[in-house]
């Protein structure tokens, strides 16, 4: 559905985004990831033809952004950073000018936009000016301008910000409920954001992507060691001995009865091991748990790296 | 031209949801209807004058009134334009509605058109109220039809010219008042260009007056409509909209 090959701009001396090459396939939720600055608004500023690139292409759904910008424009919803909306009107207005704007068939407009009020939630406020909304209203405005042409791809610049934690769970929802008829590209330098709701991610970092891959997969190829707690009830010097020895297990450590394994990633029948062991050993497993990887480790390990290998060069 | 009216229509309503259309159309109507008083009263005056040191004929309505009320009614917008086309870009641009306008499938041109006949219609309804005046005299006297209609053509497309002056000037920056002194200073320029004609030379002064704005408008306000005068305020109006195409567009390349 999209397709970006070797897409570059600079502005003026300084270059924002660096040969970006990646693809996006029908029905994906992909999650654009990176530090602020990184690049992700210029590029999806460049994907909803709002500026050219200053080199290389995009394509979405078919149509060449640079070619073609009306039909791309047509094909595409997009929540910029800061919502696109007019204090001065109402909102089923705007929402009604913005289906106009993005040609929606004169007869379906009314339609289209009561549609989009019903499943942003916005019906209490339609009557509203936008200038007196709150900001994560704002953002559901501009989250239902992206929504009412009905697009085939959806590009939503850090969608959930300013919300609070109830409405970033219902936006979220909305999103992932979105990704069965449309493409979409969020992009976020919060972290969970991603993980709640991308099938992929591409982490990109000072206009390069760092890595691209499902969240499983960057874990293991990060070749991070997977953490368990292993609580018990008699953490006998016998039984950590015994747990120490398995094979797989990176290092161990103690704080009371709360044991912290780090294992090699990649090899089961360890940790079933560790759990006979500890039943063996009479320790008296009370909990088992994996802790996660979080997203944050994984980022910060990555643009570090990149900057560590920056240096170097 | 479907997008063109979706946009004028939106920013046509959007002068009448914020103050600016009622404080531009009651400023500028308070001080026209001044003028008129002023040049009613001044005229019958004068004609009274006339007749009583029997000095002929006296001076026509046209003359009297109309010339000089809608000459006058050109500086004031010259004044009131640049408070209307100043929110226009410079606005959007700050409040980032601008990229809804970018990312819908409109062209440029579309956009641009669309916001100049917004500024075009209010100031059509500014003009509207003014028919007032002609009524009046018509009820009261019998003045030519002619040169009011002229006048305000001429009116139209010298207004227009401030208008396409105020879009350039907004789709430069994203500060209004910035948009509107700029737009103010360049309306006066050309409005004062014609000053110099007697001290330059000939050459340079039949450059200058047929630079000048307001050189152009004498014609109309007299009742004839001249091809020339009509191409100079048409090609100062696309020039206007071309340039302000090019800005909006080479912002983007930045």
């Amino acid at each position: 559905m999209i397709q970006v090959t070797h897409l570059t701009k600079m502005y003026g001396p300084r270059m924002a985004v660096n040969d970006l090459n990646f693809e996006v396939n029908e029905g994906e939720i992909v999650g654009f990831l990176g530090p602020n600055g990184a690049g992700k608004s210029t590029t999806m500023k460049i994907l909803t033809g709002f500026m050219p690139a200053t080199q290389g292409n995009a394509v979405i759904a078919g149509y060449d952004v640079f070619e073609n910008p009306v039909e791309v424009k047509r094909n595409v919803g997009y929540l910029p950073e800061n919502p696109p909306v007019y204090p001065e009107m109402q909102v089923c207005d705007y929402l009604e000018f913005a289906a106009k704007l993005r040609q929606v068939p004169k007869s379906a407009v009314q339609a289209s936009v009561r549609n989009i009020i019903e499943k942003t939630g916005l019906g209490d406020v339609q009557k509203r000016l936008i200038g007196n909304l709150s900001k994560g209203f704002r953002q559901r405005v501009g989250l239902a301008q992206a929504l009412v042409h009905n697009p085939k791809v959806l590009i939503l610049d850090e969608p959930t910000v300013g919300l609070d934690p109830k409405q970033i769970i219902e936006i979220r929802e909305l999103i992932k409920s979105l990704g069965r008829d449309h493409t979409v590209i969020l992009s976020s330098h919060i972290l969970p954001e991603v993980t709640a709701t991308c099938q992929r991610i591409i982490v990109i970092n000072k206009g390069l992507i760092v890595a691209e891959d499902t969240l499983d997969r960057l874990t293991t190829r990060l070749n991070k060691g997977l953490i368990y707690n292993l609580v018990v009830k008699n953490p006998a010097t016998e039984g950590i001995e015994a747990l120490r020895k398995i094979q797989g297990v990176r290092s161990l450590t103690q704080a009371g009865s709360k044991l912290v394994v780090e294992m090699a990633p990649g090899l089961q029948e360890s940790r079933d091991k560790v759990i006979e062991t500890a039943v063996q050993k009479n320790m008296g497993v009370l909990e088992f748990s994996a802790e996660r990887v979080s997203l944050e480790e994984i980022f910060l390990q990555l643009t570090t790296v990149e900057e560590a290998m920056g240096e170097n060069v | 031209m479907k997008n063109v009216f979706t946009i004028a229509r939106r920013d046509f309503r959007a002068y009448f949801t914020s103050p600016i259309a009622y404080i531009v159309i009651a400023g500028f109507l308070a001080i026209m209807g001044w003028m008129f008083f002023f040049n009613l009263s001044h005229f019958n005056l004068q004609n009274a004058q006339y007749q009583q040191f029997n000095m002929g004929k006296g001076i026509s309505i046209t003359e009297g009134i109309i010339r000089p009320l809608y000459g006058n009614m050109n500086v004031i917008f010259l004044f009131m334009v640049p408070f209307i086309t100043m929110r226009l870009f410079a606005e959007e641009k700050k409040l980032h509605s601008i990229e809804l306008l970018m990312t819908s499938p409109v062209t440029l041109t579309e956009i641009i058109l669309g916001k100049f006949f917004s500024s075009l219609a209010l100031v059509l309804v500014m003009l509207a109220f003014t028919t007032v005046y002609p009524i009046v005299l018509f009820i009261t006297g019998n003045p030519e039809l002619g040169p009011i209609v002229t006048s305000y053509i001429g009116t139209i497309l010298l207004a227009s010219c401030y208008l396409s002056l105020g879009l350039l000037f907004s789709a430069m920056t994203e500060n209004q008042i910035v948009a509107g002194a700029l737009t103010f200073a360049t309306g006066l320029f050309f409005w004062l260009i014609s000053w110099a004609t007697q001290t330059v030379g000939p050459v340079w002064s039949d450059i200058l007056t047929h630079l000048s704005l307001i050189s152009h408008y004498n014609n109309f306000g007299q009742g004839i409509i001249n091809s020339s005068d009509t191409f100079y305020y048409l090609s100062f109006i696309a020039l206007g909209l071309f340039l302000t195409h090019r800005v909006l567009d080479s912002f983007r390349w930045r």
